[in-house]
């Protein structure tokens, strides 16, 4: 069953096209990997996808609703996480507390609540904590959780930039090449975790990258992007024996590597 | 002196000795010497000195609320200068709910405000006109001035009103970021002056560059509120609420909104928080303490004119919340607290004492020179040392730090509440 749907999606920047005409069919429950050269166009669907860009054309459905012309807080609301290529934390609140605005749109007390601090209100603070916490956990940064988001070391704040997409308690999870700087040990570390994610949490994810190891290893659909066009789609085989995709990104050594 | 600070620290019961003895002596040096400035201004800062103590948080609360309710009042009102002791206090208090209120708009959400004073200024004109024969020339029903009792409902009406242009102004307004935000904004607070300045034509509403004289003073239970003294109270139980609002929304869900948007307004959307309504919401919020602040500023004054909300004064809330340190409610407290004690007190101190000694001859001083005119110059001064010495501000703003075992207390479900979370730890 497929749950996102991208249909013939074009976005131009002035006479520039970033993509053009891509079609993509996500399956729930899967682990699709979006690959290509830098520039061609993979974090602008990232971001269309997300609602920070208005695709100039086409359709994204999110379990068969269109979610064009929705704003990112609408579209995160959705059901649609993400987490940012150049890490986007809030760099000058705690790690805890970067989590805990993961939560915002599942906070129900309002102003009133808050004024007067009612017990609803507290509660829900309360368990919103541990919740946080146990999201901290889950990606190993428990121990840092009053610490400024900035002064962790940049893998952690990878690690915690995915705590605080989880707590929006997403259906699609994108990661914007997630093991971008970090050393073999913490892909290793990170390849384990997407596969917690998919299986405990039953999300779909979805993941730019360029580190072939990871994307061949756990990737069970690869869209290969080049020049802002689709060039090829398939199995992580398809795509390593795909001439067009060795020509464009993977290189003569591809085939051979594995 | 470390050896010393370590060991208060860690001894409640010498801290409780030393601010007793503070405020005892302070007191008392105030009770006698009722001229003396000085005696006033350390007496006020047993309330600094309370802020690093460890004490709970219920407690420094009563004793700061006594020392401000009971002991500053009473040290100071034994001789003629009591009214105008009062009068700085209640200014300061003013100043202060104002600041905080800034502080929510640029501390807290990022949005930097050059014409916050626009707000003060529509609430103290909502009383104004209503206050005085002014509403006669444009009202078709009723009987102005409204008695004295309606001030208590102006005072929600201002805070309303300043709520309502603090959103007209927010949805052009936040369009636009950073720099530019600030230019328009500066432009609104000077639009707002300058309206007030020229509406007495065609129809006469707020008796332009005249101002509204005579407003009538607030009446409860038949009591007339004239003096500083009594408006003192009034300004104390308003700038009370103000810190308690301000507190609680800082750690609630729309506090951490807030932050996110002022940290990273792209990964705050992702994170499903509406970024034009919480921007308005800082703007409301921030506004209607002002506009509350100003139905007190008019009535106090009984006199508004278009000359009290320039953009000097703007900027001077903006220095207030900058010196104290952004985002951080007890920093933007104590910078109020100075900038206007330091306007107020020490200028003009400063300028009398050089006067008598230039009448008396000792020397000659110009008057260009005299202090009370360098106010703009100190600000710069402040400024420009500020932010390249101390950023952060005096008190700098901190994070919630949270209690462990609190955390780990919860059930142990996961994130829908479907698997044991101890077995899924990303290591294990």
């Amino acid at each position: 069953m497929s749950i996102l749907t991208v249909k013939q999606l074009t976005k131009q920047f002035g006479g520039l096209t970033a993509n053009s005409n891509i079609n993509m069919d996500v399956q729930k429950g899967s682990i699709t990997a979006v690959i290509g050269p830098n520039g061609a166009g993979k974090t602008t669907l990232f971001n269309m996808v997300t609602g920070v860009y208005q695709p100039t054309s086409g359709d994204i459905l999110l379990n068969g609703e269109s979610i064009v012309g929705l704003k990112p807080h609408q579209v995160a609301q959705k059901g649609i996480s993400r987490t940012f290529q150049n890490i986007r934390l809030f760099g000058a609140m705690t790690v805890l507390e970067n989590v805990m605005v993961g939560m915002h749109t599942h906070l129900r007390s309002g102003l009133f609540h808050t004024m007067f601090s009612t017990p609803l209100m507290r509660k829900e603070e309360k368990e919103a904590k541990q919740e946080a916490y146990r999201l901290l956990q889950y990606v190993g940064l428990e121990s840092l959780y009053n610490e400024e988001a900035k002064n962790l070391p940049y893998g952690a704040q990878r690690k915690l930039e995915i705590a605080r997409a989880l707590a929006t308690k997403p259906k699609v999870l994108l990661l914007d090449e997630p093991a971008a700087g970090m050393n073999p040990k913490e892909t290793a570390e990170l390849t384990k975790l997407i596969y917690h994610m998919r299986e405990q949490l039953q999300l779909t994810i979805i993941l730019i990258e360029h580190d072939m190891k990871l994307v061949m290893e756990i990737s069970e659909h690869i869209i290969v992007l080049d020049h802002g066009e689709k060039i090829a789609e398939g199995t992580p085989d398809d795509i390593r024996n795909n001439e067009k995709v060795i020509e464009a990104y993977l290189g003569k050594g591809a085939t051979t590597a594995s | 002196m470390k050896k010393w600070l370590n060991v208060l620290e860690q001894n409640k019961r010498l801290q409780a000795i030393v601010i007793a003895v503070y405020i005892v002596v302070t007191f008392i040096s105030l009770y006698l010497a009722q001229k003396s400035v000085v005696a006033f201004l350390l007496l006020l800062s047993s309330l600094l000195l309370l802020h690093f103590t460890t004490f709970s948080h219920r407690v420094k609360w009563v004793i700061g609320i006594v020392v401000l309710s009971v002991l500053l009042p009473l040290a100071a009102s034994q001789g003629e200068a009591y009214q105008s002791y009062m009068e700085v206090a209640t200014l300061v208090g003013i100043y202060i709910a104002m600041a905080l209120g800034l502080n929510i708009v640029v501390g807290l959400a990022g949005l930097l405000d050059l014409g916050f004073v626009a707000f003060f200024a529509i609430g103290a004109y909502t009383y104004g006109i209503f206050a005085t024969t002014q509403a006669n020339n444009f009202m078709p029903f009723g009987q102005y001035p409204l008695s004295g009792e309606s001030f208590w409902v102006f005072l929600i009406i201002g805070c309303i009103v300043a709520a309502i242009f603090g959103i007209l102004l927010g949805i052009p307004v936040l369009r636009v970021k950073g720099d530019y935000l600030a230019i328009v904004t500066l432009g609104f607070g000077e639009i707002i002056r300058i309206i007030f300045n020229n509406l007495d034509k065609p129809i006469n509403i707020t008796n332009g560059a005249m101002g509204l004289a005579s407003v009538q003073p607030p009446k409860l239970f038949g009591l007339e509120f004239m003096y500083p003294s009594q408006f003192y109270y009034v300004v104390l139980v308003i700038l009370l609420l103000t810190i308690f609002v301000v507190r609680r929304l800082e750690y609630s869900k729309i506090g951490r909104a807030w932050k996110a948007v002022r940290e990273n307004e792209i990964a705050a959307q992702a994170m499903g928080i509406p970024l034009v309504r919480t921007k308005l919401m800082a703007f409301a919020v921030g506004a209607s303490f002002s506009g509350m602040m100003g139905v007190v500023f008019a009535a106090k004054q009984t006199f508004v004119d278009p000359t009290s909300f320039t953009l000097l004064e703007s900027i001077t809330i903006l220095v207030m919340v900058i010196l104290g340190g952004m985002g951080s409610v007890p920093g933007v407290i104590l910078g109020a607290a100075l900038v206007t004690i330091l306007n107020l007190q020490v200028l003009t101190e400063l300028t009398n004492w050089l006067n008598q000694l230039s009448l008396s001859g000792v020397v000659h001083i110009p008057d260009a020179l005299s202090p009370a005119k360098m106010q703009r110059f100190i600000f710069g001064v402040i400024l420009i040392l500020f932010a390249l010495y101390r950023p952060q501000g005096l008190l700098p703003a901190k994070n919630p730090r949270f209690d462990e075992k609190e955390l780990k207390s919860g059930a142990t479900n996961m994130v829908d509440g479907k698997e044991g979370a101890k077995d899924v730890y990303f290591n294990g």
